[in-house]
């Protein structure tokens, strides 16, 4: 059977839903919650790929590239938040990241 | 082609499997090795989609870097995972919920989806797939020509989040004693050292 861009789509989906279903899952938790939002990035760039390969066009690879690049900042930064309030409060259960509310 | 579809078969299977033990496992540190072996499929998926420039960069980015933040970061905060995943199974249902109303939907746009004919010719004007070039460098010739600004911009967010994390997590501790290397050079001889006579059978 021929693989076509259906095929791809729907690992794409699937791995997104599973993304969307992670942070649900495990609200309490940031770590795996940044986890998860790198897995749904994967997803896009799979989408993206995908849609490079069987449209002949180069565009979707570039782009994933630059997807590349924003969640690996994205990681970076959001990491650096998560030591830095350890290092202050000790914890870094979600429910208790409540400093900002008015 | 039997061949290219069990591996797309084998990889895919492997990338959902290990996105699944991610959100799933107990342990974060196996989480986040579950995350690498996802990206090598997914990786893998990229090969056989024929973008190699793109699957080689997921691994040394992902791999090489965002994963092995994450498996720095887990390790290096003393965290009590077990408690934080009390109220597990209380988010199950409402999660399971949304998780599945979401992946009905994208079943139903990918089912009911096509492409027309037209699309396809105006989506390969922007930057056709050359076939007597190799994927890197295809790319290459488009990224840093059409696409050069972009390019830089994706540069200055790596910079600019390079100096954030560092920003965010250097802190300066009283009581470290550190070289100060402009104090060394202009040290005087006269203001470290003292000439003492001493006579012999006395101290200093």
């Amino acid at each position: 059977m021929e693989i076509g861009l259906a095929h791809y789509l729907t690992v794409s989906a699937i791995l997104l839903t599973l993304g969307i279903f992670g942070i649900f899952l495990n609200r309490k938790n940031v770590i795996v919650i940044l986890m998860s939002i790198e897995l749904m990035l994967l997803a896009v760039n799979i989408n993206l790929v995908a849609f490079s390969a069987y449209l002949g066009n180069l565009v979707g690879q570039v782009f994933a590239l630059f997807i590349l690049t924003v969640a690996a900042g994205e990681a970076a930064i959001g990491l650096a938040i998560l030591v830095v309030y350890f290092r202050n409060r000790g914890t870094i259960a979600v429910e208790d990241i409540h400093h900002m509310k008015g | 082609m039997i061949i290219s579809t069990i591996a797309f078969y084998l990889f895919a299977a492997m990338t959902i499997a290990s996105a699944f033990m991610v959100i799933s496992a107990k342990n974060p540190v196996h989480s986040v090795l579950y995350l690498i072996l996802a990206f090598f499929n997914s990786a893998a998926l990229f090969v056989l989609l024929g973008a190699e420039f793109i699957a080689m960069i997921l691994i040394v980015v992902y791999v090489g870097a965002v994963a092995v933040l994450f498996l720095f970061v887990v390790m290096m905060l003393d965290i009590n995972f077990a408690e934080l995943r009390q109220g597990f199974l209380q988010y199950l249902p409402i999660g399971g919920l949304i998780g599945l109303i979401l992946l009905i939907e994208l079943i139903l746009v990918v089912s009911g989806w096509a492409l027309s004919p037209e699309a396809i010719q105006v989506g390969s004007q922007a930057a056709p797939l050359m076939t007597d070039l190799t994927n890197t460098e295809q790319i290459g010739q488009v990224i840093y020509t059409d696409y050069a600004y972009l390019f830089q911009i994706a540069g200055m967010i790596l910079l600019v989040a390079m100096i954030g994390a560092i920003v965010l997590t250097n802190r300066s501790r009283p009581g470290v004693r550190k070289q100060n290397i402009a104090r060394q050079v202009y040290r005087r001889p006269e203001e470290s050292m003292a000439v003492r006579k001493v006579e012999p059978g006395q101290g200093v």
